[in-house]
């Protein structure tokens, strides 16, 4: 009988081959371990040496001055005032046109849809859609939102452009996330005569809002260092003036006109000033730089509170 | 958990759509174009808005880019750093646009090596088409090809990205057709990136505007360009030259098209007067080279009795003196 042999002591090559089998699985293991490490170190190296370029260029150039200032030929008096403006208007739009539409085709792909060839189709082309050169979202925005809309060279259009760039971003994220939300939940919704939609309000959105907030910091933080198809659908680099104010004095007090305003945003400013002779624009370029780091940085930090508040109320 | 959407969002986007469209109406110019062309015009929007308070706006698109927007009447006012072509003029009179064509300054490429080249000072047309055009690519590596007595060593070449106008105009005057170029080179449009790589090597050889080479003058040494096809003798890059019409065929003018329709604007047809008033000073300033007075007096007379159409008949051939391009008749 076999199980006879596995009582006999076995032959001492053996064991040790045991043992140095053992001890080999240890040593990839630290060894993978201490590449990890170094490969990590690398990575925020790298961020941490740009950010260092970036603050001694530039640093210096950040005061009052240039955060309220509008573009000018000498680099002194130049400032970023309609760039961030622009640039924090155009997240607005983008944010509002990518999250209720990403998160809600991202619902419907992983909960409603059947599965079969068409929501293969679909699914196929998302992915897709996440690597395609952003200049074609600008050329595409240009037909559609600029001349078809009438929506013109706006804040507006900039920004729906950018929200269909990173539309497939949030959308990926949304399903990823549901994904993990294990499935007994939705059984024990369903057992208790829950529909689908209260099941997907009450307790699959809220349990993955994390995730959904973790896509949404990606897509923005992707979006916002965008030139290119701004450029395309016709964004200005030089321009003087705010949009209107979102808040009017008189009834209904609220105005969209802002969303037809002309525009510029931090990394056209940027790319106008790197492209300039003489060592001042540098670092004024430099100081844009990281100013929009700054905003990156603290949009994802809010998105991170949001997120780990959200987190806390979830056990399971 | 339930999460609550603010209810007043549907309506806020509703009101929204119909608010749009009638904003912004009054008192903007709008200006779109070359890159070249840009800090001037900065200059003049700035400085303009800062007098009168009226909006100006200045876009990138590039010439080509920005006669698209300019031949559809969406743009007031065109940067461009060559004359318009047939195309854009078929297009201009299709949606019944006429223009007028305002040379503003020159515009001129400076050919460097580096500091320490101590065998060359001046090169021929010919010489720079050997080294440049699309045939060079892969052959044409070393000094000592193009002349025999230079050193046997790698040259290192540094040139306009493919985007830039810059690119477009050195291709057109050294190879005959623009954007036709060896690709083996050190190609950025970012010509602080040229400056560099020029600096840090002995045997480098590279192109760049004419502004960008005297900001940085100390660290480069500019070569004197020689036109042999056409017989002139090597002539260096200077404000001097380039007015003279003598160095050629590496300068060229700068424009402005003015659609005429929107000179009824006031704010347009005072922004122009603003813009021809003072551009001789903010070309220095830019260091482009402003035109000889006597050529901006006919410039204002030309805007003045609103004379429309092209010197160029739609063909991009740059290398005019600036009194025959103010003498040609002009075609619409």
């Amino acid at each position: 009988m076999s199980y006879e042999r596995d009582f006999t002591v076995r032959p001492e090559p053996y064991q040790k081959q045991q043992e140095g089998r053992a001890h080999r699985r240890g040593t990839i293991d630290r060894n993978f371990r201490r590449l990890g490490f170094l490969l990590t170190l690398a990575t925020l190296g790298i961020l941490g040496i740009l950010l260092l370029n970036l603050a001694m260029n530039g640093l210096a150039r950040i005061d009052w001055q240039f955060m309220s200032s509008f573009p000018s030929r000498r680099a002194g008096e130049a400032g970023i005032l309609s760039a961030w403006v622009g640039t924090l208007l155009l997240m607005l739009v983008t944010a509002s046109a990518a999250i209720p539409f990403g998160v809600a085709a991202g619902i419907y792909l992983e909960e409603y849809a059947s599965k079969n060839r068409w929501t293969d189709f679909v699914e196929i082309n998302i992915a897709n859609l996440a690597g395609v050169p952003s200049i074609l979202y600008g050329l595409m925005a240009l037909g559609l939102f600029v001349y078809q809309f009438r929506f013109g060279q706006s804040l507006l259009a900039g920004g729906l452009a950018l929200g269909c760039l990173v539309l497939p971003i949030v959308i990926v994220a949304t399903r990823e996330s549901l994904r993990t939300i294990p499935s007994s939940i939705r059984e024990a919704a369903f057992a208790l005569g829950a529909t689908k939609w209260q099941a997907v309000w009450h307790h699959l959105l809220p349990y993955s809002t994390g995730g959904i907030a973790t896509g949404v910091i990606l897509a923005m933080s992707r979006a916002i260092g965008e030139s290119a198809p701004l450029i395309t659908i016709g964004a200005l680099t030089f321009i003087a003036f705010l949009p209107p104010a979102p808040l009017i004095s008189h009834a209904p007090f609220v105005s969209g006109e802002w969303l037809f305003s002309p525009f510029t945003a931090l990394p056209i400013q940027m790319f106008n000033w790197v492209s300039r002779p003489g060592e001042e624009f540098q670092s004024n370029a430099a100081a844009a730089g990281l100013i929009l780091m700054v905003i990156t940085l603290s949009m994802n930090a809010a998105a991170i509170l949001l997120r780990r508040r959200a987190q806390r109320n979830i056990t399971w | 958990m339930i999460l609550n959407f603010p209810k007043p969002l549907g309506a806020l986007i509703c009101s929204v759509a119909v608010l749009g469209q009638v904003a912004l109406a009054g008192g903007v110019v709008k200006i779109d174009g070359s890159s070249t062309v840009y800090p001037i015009t900065e200059g003049a929007a700035e400085d303009f808005q800062k007098e009168t308070g009226t909006r100006v706006t200045v876009g990138i698109s590039g010439t080509g880019g920005g006669f698209k927007k300019f031949a559809r009447g969406e743009t007031d006012v065109q940067n461009a750093s060559r004359p318009i072509l047939q195309s854009e003029m078929d297009a201009a009179k299709q949606s019944g646009i006429e223009y007028l064509e305002l040379p503003i300054a020159y515009d001129a490429l400076t050919v460097v090596v580096n500091a320490k080249n101590d065998w060359v000072d001046s090169i021929q047309v010919s010489e720079l088409k050997k080294i440049w055009e699309p045939a060079a690519q892969g052959k044409i590596l070393k000094w000592n090809q193009i002349r025999p007595e230079w050193p046997d060593k790698a040259i290192k070449l540094y040139g306009a990205g493919s985007d830039s106008g810059t690119f477009d105009y050195f291709t057109e005057a050294i190879n005959q057709k623009s954007k036709d170029s060896r690709g083996d080179y050190t190609a950025s449009e970012d010509d602080n990136v040229l400056v560099q790589g020029v600096e840090g090597d002995k045997y480098a050889l590279g192109y760049m505007g004419f502004a960008y080479y005297v900001a940085h003058q100390k660290r480069l040494k500019a070569l004197a360009v020689e036109w042999d096809e056409k017989k002139k003798p090597a002539t260096k890059p200077s404000e001097e030259a380039v007015l003279q019409g003598v160095y050629n065929p590496l300068s060229r003018p700068l424009f402005l098209y003015v659609n005429v329709k929107s000179l009824e604007k006031p704010e347009v047809k005072s922004f122009v007067e603003f813009y021809l008033k003072h551009v001789e000073t903010l070309a220095q300033e830019v260091k482009y080279i402003p035109l000889p007075a006597a050529a901006y007096v006919r410039v204002k007379a030309r805007f003045e009795k609103k004379e429309c159409g092209t010197a160029f008949a739609g063909h991009g051939d740059m290398a005019v003196p600036i009194g025959e391009i103010l003498d040609r008749p002009l075609t619409k």
